[in-house]
């Protein structure tokens, strides 16, 4: 059976998805400007500033829009159909791409609290997701 | 120098689609070529003619895709683009275009695309990437199983949830792009449908269901411009480039500013204010319709209505034939054709409407058209308005 894509970790994001395995979820915060952002960049994209702090984040957040997908592109989605396709905007402001799990995917509603937790989907890999609060 | 004194000295001359539909038996490249013979011939102007060449392939083995395809037609171009900003590539390549023949960087210029989608998957939707481990940003996206229709489907569920826009509305646009498909004997799909055979047709992404979303086809496109002095000497009746405009705003959908507004607001803007025309004088409209709620969103975004009323604006079949804002009048990606990259098609039609060669779909005395390519996930826009010379 085809597995789901993984991330392949690069200088951006070799932080973040080693806390992931941890199950931490840390975002980026600018020394100097002090905006958060999502994803992991090299650089501040509010300021240009290469002065980025890992931080942990509270991981609440709101759904920012949501979709019931019943197909996806990759064939290693097959048996995890249908699924819920979501933006989060987290608390700290930034939105990212998710999939809101353990409940009813047509429960899932734009506004719906949510907190992170985290799926372990191999021994070298752990994805960030996102459940009802 | 004005910008519109730029615009009125250059002229579109010729345009053509290959073969188009489902052609195992052609490459991608030969559709881009043969499309390219075809649009060049229509003006009396040959290969040996084009020294400014505009292309993008975004599919297996189309790298350095200006390079690729001007030695694939064996030419030596002075100018060459190959931006790649996805289906609206090709409306800025008019852009683009325009401005080097204006400003004398090139003389005629050779805008193509060609792509095998559909034989290339076997008729099926492939992969995103496909690839088991995703380097780049895209990590943060793939992994969460997103797609094109995914993508897309977020920015319709939140429309809906901020105005209250319907899965019905989406479904007009559908319903009235396959009335003007009815006309075209190229169009692949040209039996009528009802707002309810949207509604009942599979539900892919919600709320975007089989038929909220464009056909999968091989196709090429090409469209050529020159000089307007030039024009005037050549076979076809010349269409001036009155304004244009590009923008983009992001890459992947979850870094979409605001998912109910595309890059059209700012490329829009862009078009209108250069070409100096009001959206009342707009005879008939291109829209790229990756899928229905694609054209809402450029609808607003265009300030065709305003944000939120997308909805309202084309419900009663407004787009369709007879109704009082002709759209995609070839039959759009939604029905016409989509060979993934569709925003030469807005171009070509645009065109034909404007020289009055398109027969039973003919709007009446086209003057003014807009097209407008959306290219990425909402990402990118290229919005041209081209006027009857």
């Amino acid at each position: 059976m085809a597995q789901i894509p993984l991330p392949k970790p690069y200088q951006d994001t070799e932080a973040y998805w080693a806390a992931a395995k941890e199950h931490r979820f840390i975002i980026q915060k600018c020394g100097d400007c002090g905006e958060h952002q999502f994803y992991p960049r090299g650089v501040c994209s509010h300021c240009l500033s290469s002065n980025l702090d890992w931080t942990a984040a509270s991981g609440d957040a709101s759904v920012y829009s949501c979709s019931v997908n019943y197909r996806a592109g990759h064939p290693g989605f097959a048996d995890r159909t249908p699924f819920v396709l979501a933006i989060v905007e987290l608390a700290e402001g930034p939105r990212m791409m998710t999939n809101i799990v353990n409940c009813d995917p047509e429960s899932v509603r734009i506004g719906m609290a949510v907190k992170v937790c985290f799926d372990d989907v191999t021994d070298e890999a752990t994805l960030p997701m996102f459940e009802p609060a | 120098m004005d910008l519109k004194d730029l615009y009125r000295k250059v002229a579109i001359v010729g345009v053509a689609e290959s073969d188009i539909g489902r052609v195992p038996h052609k490459s991608k490249f030969q559709l881009s070529a043969e499309a390219s013979k075809k649009a060049l011939d229509e003006a009396g102007l040959t290969k040996d003619d084009v020294d400014g060449v505009f292309t993008t392939i975004i599919t297996e083995g189309g790298e350095f895709s200006s390079m690729l395809m001007a030695e694939y037609m064996g030419i030596k171009p002075r100018y060459t683009d190959s931006t790649s900003i996805g289906g609206s590539s090709f409306v800025a390549y008019v852009e683009h275009a325009a401005m080097a023949i204006a400003t004398g960087l090139c003389e005629v210029a050779l805008i193509c695309h060609g792509s095998t989608n559909i034989s290339d998957r076997g008729g099926r939707a492939g992969p995103v990437s496909g690839a088991s481990h995703i380097f780049g940003p895209a990590q943060f996206e793939e992994p969460y199983g997103v797609s094109t229709v995914g993508s897309y489907a977020l920015a319709a569920a939140r429309h809906m949830h901020e105005y209250g826009t319907t899965s019905e509305q989406l479904a007009e646009i559908a319903v009235a792009t396959r009335q003007w498909a009815s006309m075209n004997p190229l169009a692949r799909m040209r039996d009528p449908i009802t707002i309810d055979d949207v509604l009942n047709s599979r539900m892919i992404a919600s709320p975007l269901h089989l038929l909220d979303c464009c056909l999968v086809t091989d196709a090429g496109g090409a469209v050529v411009l020159t000089s307007m002095d030039r024009a005037r000497d050549l076979k076809t009746r010349p269409v001036s480039v009155l304004g244009t405009g590009e923008a983009h705003t992001h890459r992947m959908i979850s870094q979409m500013p605001d998912l109910t507004e595309t890059a059209a607001k700012i490329s829009g803007k862009l078009a209108f204010d250069r070409a100096g025309v009001s959206h009342a004088d707009i005879d008939v409209a291109e829209i790229y319709d990756s899928f229905t709620i694609t054209v809402l969103l450029t609808l607003e975004s265009l300030g065709f209505c305003k944000k939120g009323e997308g909805g309202a604006f084309v419900s009663g079949q407004r787009t369709a034939p007879g109704g009082d804002f002709p759209m995609n009048t070839q039959g759009g990606a939604l029905s016409y054709t989509h060979p993934g990259m569709f925003g030469i098609f807005t171009v070509i039609e645009a065109v034909r409407q404007l020289r009055g060669e398109c027969g039973p779909r003919q709007v009446p005395n086209a003057q003014v058209a807009l097209a407008n390519g959306t290219g990425g996930v909402l990402s990118s826009t290229g919005t041209i308005i081209l006027g009857k010379e």
